[in-house]
């Protein structure tokens, strides 16, 4: 992935903040959090809804602009980039998956996992090939060209998470990835995680629930607006969590 | 994103949805249709119009007595017989641009032949007349040198007046009386159809000039070589217009006009009355444009209101796309070419419909119609433009959406 420096920190926030004005009175969804995340860290953040953790996670993002602070991406400030060049960077540096998967309806998985090749630039034929190829090592060779309806969740999650590997981004950041899931899918997915983790790719899961949390390395826990713990631990195994659990081996 | 994939994906779109794409299409459809199908009549009538002014010569003036004033009264066109067989005589010999000038009278006649009655037009002419004009014999023979010198009374029959008089009798050699003066058959003219005023060309009959003047119509007595009027061929190749000038010019002279008097002569040009043909068909042109305009303007409404829907049917997705990576002007592109090729596929069928309706009026109801590939590539065009324009408003409104609102939208 991306070659930086040791000790250098892929994503760094300092100071950020963003408040919402609503009807004339300010909410401060997010004041002051500052926190620096190093390349090949499985970050979970975790807090009660309204601590700001989405909205901690929608910065981190790019999907939105700070009323105030500093962040540098990969050693690039873009505190204060446009939205259209935050698109570009979302499309090169970060990977997403969502609770509900999000995938187009009507496209198969291969063209589902090659939108973010699409706004890449990158032309049809390697597109399809590198998408077959990632979806491939997430073990839904056979699924190339099933829309999502013929999918299970956890094979549509899959292939969200495929479209987030694709372009090869230096962070996947991943909203409640087992919220829509049944506790043995989720399971399934935090191993993937585990093993991309392994892999050396840096993941950032926003998750209200502790179990999923402990397969992190690192818990970042939210209250109003602050980040009010930092905490680093040995994570479970969720592969081994999956292997102890009495159905697995029906 | 290229415009390549953002058109298949607009495609896949509209396919998705075909049922309601169809009927978003159907105002584009119908509106450009119906242009279509009333362009190829309208085309095709004055096409029509055009071939009949060709083929009666566009190369073709025709020259008649004009007005006079008499001592401060002014006589209504015609009322001095001011054109005379020397005048034609005088065209063709000193001007080069004239290849015939055919000095002609015409009156209604009463013919009579058997005991079939008809009222009809004598047509006097000189050999000229059938160098001016391209009549032809379906029968018989035609005048001849002999005929013409010795004033001969002889006549050749209009079709429709070889059919009224003997109907299925051959009429060569039969003899009719013209206001009651003999006259032999010996030719029968083919048929020219009816002009596009209405007028059966074939309802006349053709003698020499001489026999015509002196045993029917009547000699002008002011001057016993007045003619009724002079039917000028311009040269192929030669300025209509200018030989004109060089008619009015030499008629003015042997006429001596001065300066001060006005033309006791007038020219009509064929080319002119084409071209009060055009610009009546231009009022029609219009009137298309103004059908054509307000049903493209329903169209394109229609379609910014089902690509509204889309929009907000289609949120997440937007949302979606925007966060893998798509910048402002690539979801615009995506929205705006989806509706421009849903408006140009409206407008491709249209055409098609209007094609095939023109045909069909030219198949049952005979009418001659036109299509041409200009009027076709437009209303494609512009079905596709009327997409763009009323689809800009929508893919604006999809291109300003904030991607955690939209990824949120249920």
């Amino acid at each position: 992935m991306d070659a930086a420096a040791p000790g250098r920190a892929l994503m760094e926030v300092e100071d950020l903040a963003r408040v919402y004005t609503m009807g004339g009175t300010a909410l401060r969804a997010l004041d002051g959090v500052g926190v620096a995340i190093g390349h090949g860290e499985f970050v979970a953040v975790m807090g009660p809804s309204g601590s700001g953790k989405s909205t901690f996670m929608n910065l981190l993002g790019l999907l939105d602009q700070p009323t105030r602070g500093r962040y540098r991406l990969d050693g690039e400030d873009v505190a204060g980039l446009g939205a259209d060049a935050r698109a570009t960077m979302r499309n090169r540096k970060l990977g997403f998956v969502f609770q509900s998967f999000n995938l187009l309806p009507r496209a198969t998985a291969v063209e589902n996992v090659a939108l973010p090749l699409v706004y890449a630039g990158v032309p049809r034929g390697e597109r399809r090939r590198r998408a077959a190829a990632v979806l491939e090592t997430l073990g839904l060779g056979a699924r190339l060209d099933h829309t999502p309806l013929e999918l299970s969740g956890g094979q549509q999650q899959r292939v969200a998470i495929a479209r987030a590997l694709v372009n090869e981004p230096g962070a996947i950041l991943a909203d409640e990835p087992t919220g829509a899931l049944d506790s043995r899918t989720g399971l399934e997915i935090m191993a993937l995680f585990q093993a991309l983790h392994a892999r050396g790719i840096t993941l950032v899961v926003v998750t209200h629930d502790p179990e999923i949390a402990a397969f992190a390395t690192r818990v970042l826990t939210f209250r109003d607006g602050r980040l009010v713990e930092d905490r680093r631990q040995v994570p479970r195994n969720a592969a081994a969590a999956l292997a102890a659990r009495p159905e697995a081996a029906a | 994103m290229s415009p390549l994939d953002a058109f298949a994906g607009a495609l896949d779109s509209l396919r998705a949805n075909a049922l309601r794409s169809a009927l978003t299409m159907l105002g584009i459809f119908i509106g450009v249709a119906a242009v279509i199908a009333m362009v190829a009549v309208g085309s095709g009538a004055r096409e029509t119009v055009l071939a009949q002014i060709r083929a009666l010569g566009a190369n073709l003036i025709v020259v008649v007595p004009g007005n006079v004033t008499v001592g401060g009264v002014r006589l209504g066109s015609g009322a001095r017989a001011s054109l005379t067989q020397d005048d034609a005589l005088a065209l063709e010999r000193e001007i080069d641009a004239v290849e015939a000038a055919a000095p002609t009278s015409r009156g209604q006649v009463q013919v009579v032949a058997g005991g079939v009655n008809w009222s009809s037009w004598l047509l006097g002419v000189t050999p000229s007349f059938f160098v001016a004009r391209d009549w032809e014999i379906a029968l018989g023979r035609g005048l001849e040198a002999e005929d013409y010198d010795r004033g001969a009374q002889v006549v050749l029959l209009g079709e429709t007046v070889a059919r009224t008089l003997f109907d299925e009798i051959d009429p060569i050699g039969e003899t009719i009386r013209l206001r009651n003066v003999p006259f032999r058959v010996v030719g029968v003219l083919a048929r020219k159809g009816q002009t596009t005023g209405g007028q059966d060309q074939d309802d006349v009959v053709v003698a020499p000039l001489r026999a015509a003047q002196q045993r029917v119509l009547g000699v002008n007595r002011a001057n016993a070589r007045a003619v009724g009027s002079i039917t000028v061929r311009v040269r192929d190749g030669e300025d209509t217009a200018q030989a004109e000038e060089q008619i009015r010019a030499l008629l003015r002279q042997r006429h001596r006009l001065t300066a001060a008097q006005e033309d006791d002569f007038l020219l009509r040009n064929l080319a002119d009355i084409a071209a009060t043909r055009d610009a009546s068909s231009r009022t029609m042109s219009w009137l298309l444009a103004a059908i054509a305009t307000v049903s493209l303007l329903v169209g394109g409404i229609g379609i910014m209101n089902i690509m509204l829907v889309s929009v907000t049917e289609r949120t997440r997705e937007i949302g979606l796309r925007l966060a893998v990576g798509a910048r402002r002007r690539d979801i615009l592109m995506q929205f705006l070419i989806e509706a421009a090729t849903l408006s140009a596929l409206g407008g491709v069928a249209g055409a098609a419909l209007g094609f095939a309706a023109a045909r069909a009026l030219t198949r049952i109801a005979g009418w001659p119609t036109l299509v041409s590939p200009e009027a076709i590539l437009l209303a494609v065009g512009v079905s596709a433009g009327v997409g763009i324009v009323f689809g800009y408003y929508p893919a604006r409104r999809a291109a300003a959406l904030d991607p955690i609102e939209a990824l949120r939208h249920a």
